[in-house]
């Protein structure tokens, strides 16, 4: 009796980056007509074994099967023959081009002697919107000129005009407006019905259960896996996505005993309608997590803390003192101590061809000099503490720093703002991409800065992270504050309702 | 037969794991002496003389000297073209302070050197604060530098014959052997070597032209480094400019066109990366020698110029491919 | 009603396209035509056939030179060996041109496909050997000059009359040839290229190269296709230069490579690829041509003019970098 071939097969693939293992040994497998999820914690596998299906990444070993044949895919040339098609989370869209000719990059309408019908392009973009639902995109805009939210309507359009027999979909929700969404899930609903497949990473568990048929789960590069949606609740999800229950994960919290000493405070800061008067504080030795949906502002709080911010109103005080940041060089410096962790690390936390030595002293080397020039010895002793002290796995420290694992990357860069002695870090999602073992050390390491009487403002995507790691969380939504949650308050039930704006209750601006 | 062996599988190995930045520089000079080698064979026998080589690096050093600037502000990824026009601006308006007196050289060099310093700033302050790509900017500059060159020199001839002084240093070879620019060009190397290798401000240089966000994020003021970059660039280019003239016994236009796009190749030649961050600066000085022996070379071969400008493209791109090898070969 | 308002919004949302779309390009033309209006009142002849025959002609090599840096620079690169091509194919025409109009028009079509090849050549080491357009430009410069000055050793050769008549005198004594010229390159060359398939994804290379290799495409042969249409475009450059001067010299093209750049900036082409085109690039030659006739009129002293023609570009390039000071977040100007 034959069976039909699955749609997508995939068998005992590993692939390595440099020293990490993105993939060992994983299997997959998808059936027609199916809405299939992959979830799993960040640096689980998911986003490499997606890449591998595109033909973006080719696997170091192992097989896939498409339709039953044996793929030999090379490039995304070759995965589009094949009938899939990516919707990747970072946009890949040509800015300077019109919206109708991103759509329809790969076969514009043309004639004999291949000219480009702009007439044509626009209709086929016009019905195809339409059919789509995403009416109202122009499609005669710039990419440059639509707002986030639509350029990832276009993302999907422009991936659905090749017929996909297979879409995937890399967090390809996570920009979108609410309504939008919808019309999304209308789109893959469809296409299922068709008998095609969508296969799509998501981090909202919300959405996996609302438009997923079957979900597989990943960790540290391995299918841990495969369900019917409804088969396993939540609880079992995250239980095999993380391995462990979330009390051994994150440190346990100090008790309070006596009142903060104020570190931060933040008083009626104002920029560009993207903050609206926030006030916060932060205290001595006290971890305060940034919370909400993504993109309410968290993010520019921390620049403009930082100094990267033209134009902001309000105040700034450090340990009391009004202060006027205006760069990273004043932020840093000492009075203020200030640390950036930025979101991603291999572009803005550090210098990936310079050595893991260069990259620690990076922020200090003027004081580890006389007249200009290193003192190269003590730079070196410098430097052999730090990496002691923060454990990074390293063989030689004249090792360029992409040589290294994410975690011991991270570490370097947290081991970079120990030696300014920093008073206060503002960590932008820390533990993005980084495996399970080393993200525990990071949490540790957090949690020691904080009890030697650092402060620290914790944005996380991650709500198990605010809930372990924070003392308080502010709910952040549309630029303001909405929300405090302190102790016992912290569930991962209440940051999200108070994120979408239920039981919304402002904190009320400081009158001066 | 297996020492041999073994020593020259050691050797590989010590060329594979070796850094990239140290292996371009190793190939450099190996092409040296290969040329050298070739060149006595081929050309002259004189070729292996100190005396031949000494005369070869007298020759190279005022190109070793702009290489130096033009090196720092590539290692910061921007180019600098208005190399011609600067020096050429300070040469003449030296020359015409000094007015061919010895006492007067002083003010003259000064004059000299802060028009370099005049023209990086202003390179520096576009590139690093209204953010104007580099290779645009310097060509203005380098344009309206020659316009303000050819208004003054021509609408009223000035003084343009050097103190004796001055050419006395760009020409004297001391005890016969020893040329003075090559010693300026010494000095001016191990300035560069300390201020790359060994200081905050080159470890700054190197961090910006590799990443200036994660730069300016560990607070280092990366504007500050790329203003930094073009006047070291500007000043090396006067002083260029000045033994350049001191040499001729002159300042004349367009005495700088023949080194601007030398100046490039030689640093590329010499293993840094045209896109900035990596590169040693041994290798600049490999590049530069490089030029300067084959130019010499193939002149004394009386190879035709046609020739000559061929042969010279092809080895520029023969050097990027052996680097551009080595580094797939590590991957 | 609201339909009313509606149709408002959209017009008012199509002009704020236009003008932001066009805003350095429209910058190029207006200072153009302000030139032109200066030309015309320092000089009442100006709009006389044989005045603005003669304009056109000084502005035309530089036009093509710099509408063939336009197609590599569209795709994020640089190409320094647009001079040397231009020196190259007007060595070679100046060798190559018979007396008789049949072979004369061969002649032309060898040293076009010579251009063309020059271009492939830049491409297709910057494309297989991974290297910066910048530098492989650099070194090929000094290959195709060398290639040159081995054509042609001392200025000289022949060029026949009716050559640059066809091309640098007037049609009915009225309209400049050059300019008819200058269209139907437009018309016949850089139109179908940048309306077709090909041209759509060079400028989706230069604007996002990764996103446009995602999409399935062949950016290699994006590449090659515009390195080889900057060739094809140098050499026309000769061609004309060929006809003004009636000989070839192998030093000819040496100035055409850094003002190319100077022009295509002048036309608010982005150096970073993906937007811009050969009509900014167009106003841009013609602007800086125009200032020396006006400095001529002006009785200024003809010494003065690479002074303001530095002037005008450094202004433009300031004035390009103006919305640095709008800027919200700094990391924005950096990265």
């Amino acid at each position: 009796m034959d069976t039909p071939p699955l749609l997508v097969q995939v068998t005992n693939v590993t692939k390595r980056f440099g020293g990490t293992v993105a993939l060992n040994e994983a299997s997959f497998a998808c059936r027609h007509g199916s809405i299939h999820a992959l979830v799993g914690e960040n640096g689980a596998g998911k986003s490499t074994l997606v890449k591998m299906l595109a033909g973006v990444v080719v696997p170091d070993s192992g097989q896939i099967d498409i339709n039953g044949q044996l793929s030999t895919m090379q490039s995304p040339a070759d995965a589009a023959r094949l009938g899939i098609v990516p919707v990747f989370q970072e946009l890949s869209l040509m800015t300077s081009l019109t919206v109708a000719e991103n759509v329809f990059i790969s076969n514009p309408p043309h004639n004999r002697l291949g000219l480009v019908n702009q007439r044509k392009l626009r209709q086929q973009s016009e019905a195809l919107f339409a059919d789509l639902g995403f009416s109202h995109v122009d499609p005669d805009a710039l990419v440059s000129e639509l707002p986030l939210a639509q350029r990832q309507l276009v993302e999907i359009a422009k991936a659905l005009s090749r017929h996909p027999q297979i879409l995937i979909m890399d967090e390809g929700t996570s920009a979108l407006a609410v309504h939008d969404v919808s019309l999304v899930f209308a789109v893959m609903r469809r296409m299922r019905d068709e008998g095609r497949s969508v296969i799509f990473i998501s981090h909202r568990m919300d959405e996996v259960k609302e438009i997923a048929d079957h979900l597989t789960i990943f960790r540290d590069g391995r299918n841990l896996g495969s369900f019917v949606t409804g088969e396993v609740n939540e609880g079992q999800m995250v239980q095999l996505m993380i391995g462990h229950s979330l009390e051994e994960v994150f440190p346990p919290k100090p008790e309070i005993t006596a009142p903060r000493q104020p570190l931060l405070e933040v008083i009626n800061l104002s920029w560009d309608n993207r903050l609206n008067n926030i006030n916060l504080s932060v205290g001595k030795g006290e971890i305060v997590g940034l919370g909400g949906l993504d993109g309410q502002g968290q993010g520019e709080l921390l620049f403009a803390l930082f100094g990267l911010l033209n134009g902001i109103t309000g105040q700034i005080c450090i340990e009391g003192k009004p202060r006027h940041i205006n760069s990273p060089s004043v932020a840093a410096k000492a009075g203020i101590n200030l640390a950036l962790i930025p979101e991603d690390r291999k572009t803005e936390g550090l210098i990936l061809k310079m050595s893991v030595g260069n990259n620690v002293t990076m922020a200090t080397i003027d004081e580890l000099s006389r007249f200009g020039l290193i003192d190269e010895r003590r730079e070196l002793t410098t430097i052999q503490r730090v990496i002691q002290q923060m454990q990074v796995k390293v063989s030689t420290l004249k090792a360029p720093v992409n040589t290294l694992s994410g975690g011991n990357q991270q570490k370097v860069v947290i081991g970079k703002w120990l030696l300014t002695q920093a008073k206060l870090y503002l960590l932008h999602d820390p533990s993005r991409g980084i495996d399970v073992g080393t993200k525990q050390e990071i949490y540790r390491l957090i949690r020691e800065l904080a009890d030697q009487g650092a402060g620290i403002l914790y944005f996380s995507t991650e709500l198990a992270e605010l809930v372990g790691m924070c003392d308080r969380v502010l709910i952040f939504y549309e630029g303001k504050v909405i929300r405090e949650l302190v102790g016992a308050e912290i569930t991962q039930q209440a940051i999200v309702s108070a994120g979408m704006g239920l039981n919304a209750t402002v904190v009320e601006p400081i009158e001066k | 037969m297996t020492t041999i062996a073994k020593s020259a599988s050691s050797a590989r190995s010590w060329f594979a794991n070796m850094d990239s930045q140290n292996r371009s520089a190793v190939i450099a000079y190996l092409l040296i002496a290969v040329l050298i080698i070739l060149g006595s064979i081929f050309v002259t026998p004189n070729f292996m003389t100190p005396t031949f080589l000494l005369q070869q690096l007298r020759q190279a050093s005022f190109l070793g000297i702009i290489a130096a600037g033009q090196m720092v502000v590539i290692l910061v990824g921007n180019i600098d073209l208005s190399v011609s026009w600067t020096l050429n601006l300070a040469a003449v308006v030296a020359t015409a302070i000094a007015a061919g007196r010895n006492d007067l050289l002083i003010p003259g060099i000064l004059a000299g050197l802060a028009i370099g310093a005049i023209v990086g700033l202003i390179n520096g302050i576009g590139v690093a604060y209204l953010r104007i790509p580099s290779m645009v900017l310097t060509l203005g500059t380098n344009t309206v530098l020659k316009g303000i060159m050819v208004f003054y020199t021509g609408s009223a001839p000035q003084f343009q014959k050097t103190p004796d002084f001055l050419s006395y240093v760009a020409t004297e070879i001391i005890g016969g052997v020893i040329p003075i620019t090559v010693l300026v060009w010494a000095v001016v190397s191990i300035i560069s070597i300390f201020v790359l290798h060994r200081s905050t401000l080159g470890r700054k240089i190197y961090a910006v032209g590799n990443n200036e966000v994660a730069a300016y994020l560990s607070g280092i003021r990366t504007p500050r480094v790329l203003v930094g970059a073009f006047v070291l660039s500007g000043v090396l280019n006067a002083l260029a400019g000045l033994l350049i003239a001191g040499n001729a016994g002159r300042s004349f236009n367009e005495m700088g066109e023949p080194f601007l796009l030398p100046s490039i190749a030689a640093v590329v030649i010499g293993g840094t990366s045209i896109l900035g961050g990596s590169g040693k600066y041994i290798g600049t000085i490999a590049g530069v020698i490089i030029i300067r022996l084959l130019d010499s070379g193939l002149s004394v071969m009386q190879v035709s110029p046609a020739a000559r400008s061929i042969i010279f493209g092809l080895v520029i791109l023969t050097m990027l491919f052996l680097y551009g090898r080595g580094e797939k070969a590590r991957k | 009603m609201t339909a009313n308002i509606s149709v408002e919004a959209a017009l008012r949302l199509r002009f704020r396209r236009l003008v932001n779309r066009n805003f350095r390009v429209g910058l190029a033309f207006i200072a153009m035509f302000i030139l032109l209006t200066i030309n015309a009142a320092l000089n009442p002849r100006f709009f006389t056939a044989p005045v603005l025959t003669s304009t056109s002609n000084q502005a035309m090599t530089l036009i093509f030179a710099g509408m063939a840096q336009t197609s590599v620079v569209v795709t994020g690169g640089i190409d320094l060996s647009v001079g040397p091509i231009i020196s190259l194919t007007n060595s070679l025409a100046s060798t190559l041109f018979p007396r008789n109009v049949p072979g004369g028009i061969g002649a032309i079509i060898v040293v076009l496909l010579a251009g063309a090849l020059c271009g492939l050549v830049n491409g297709l080491i910057v494309v297989y050997g991974r290297l910066q357009p910048i530098i492989v430009t650099l070194a090929t410069a000094s290959i195709f000059g060398g290639i040159a000055l081995y054509l042609r050793p001392t200025p000289g050769g022949f060029v026949p009359d009716w050559y640059n008549a066809v091309l640098t005198q007037r049609i009915f004594g009225l309209i400049p040839a050059s300019l008819v010229f200058l269209l139907l390159v437009i018309l016949v060359v850089w139109t179908p290229f940048r309306r077709s398939r090909l041209g759509m994804w060079v400028y989706a290379t230069g604007s996002n190269e990764a996103a446009t290799y995602m999409s399935g495409i062949n950016v290699n042969r994006a590449k090659l296709a515009a390195y080889m249409m900057g060739g094809l475009l140098a050499a026309i450059a000769g061609l004309f230069i060929t006809a003004q001067t009636q000989s070839g010299n192998a030093s000819t093209g040496a100035v055409f490579t850094l003002q190319s750049i100077a022009v295509v900036v002048l036309g608010g082409t982005s150096l970073f690829g993906g937007s811009g085109g050969v009509s900014g690039t167009i106003a841009g030659g013609f602007t800086l041509r125009l200032i020396s006739g006006i400095l001529f009129f002006a009785n200024v002293n003809p010494l003065q003019q690479p002074l303001w023609e530095g002037a005008v570009m450094l202004i433009a390039v300031v004035a390009g970098a103006s919305r640095i000071f709008t800027v919200k977040n700094r990391l924005d100007i950096l990265r």
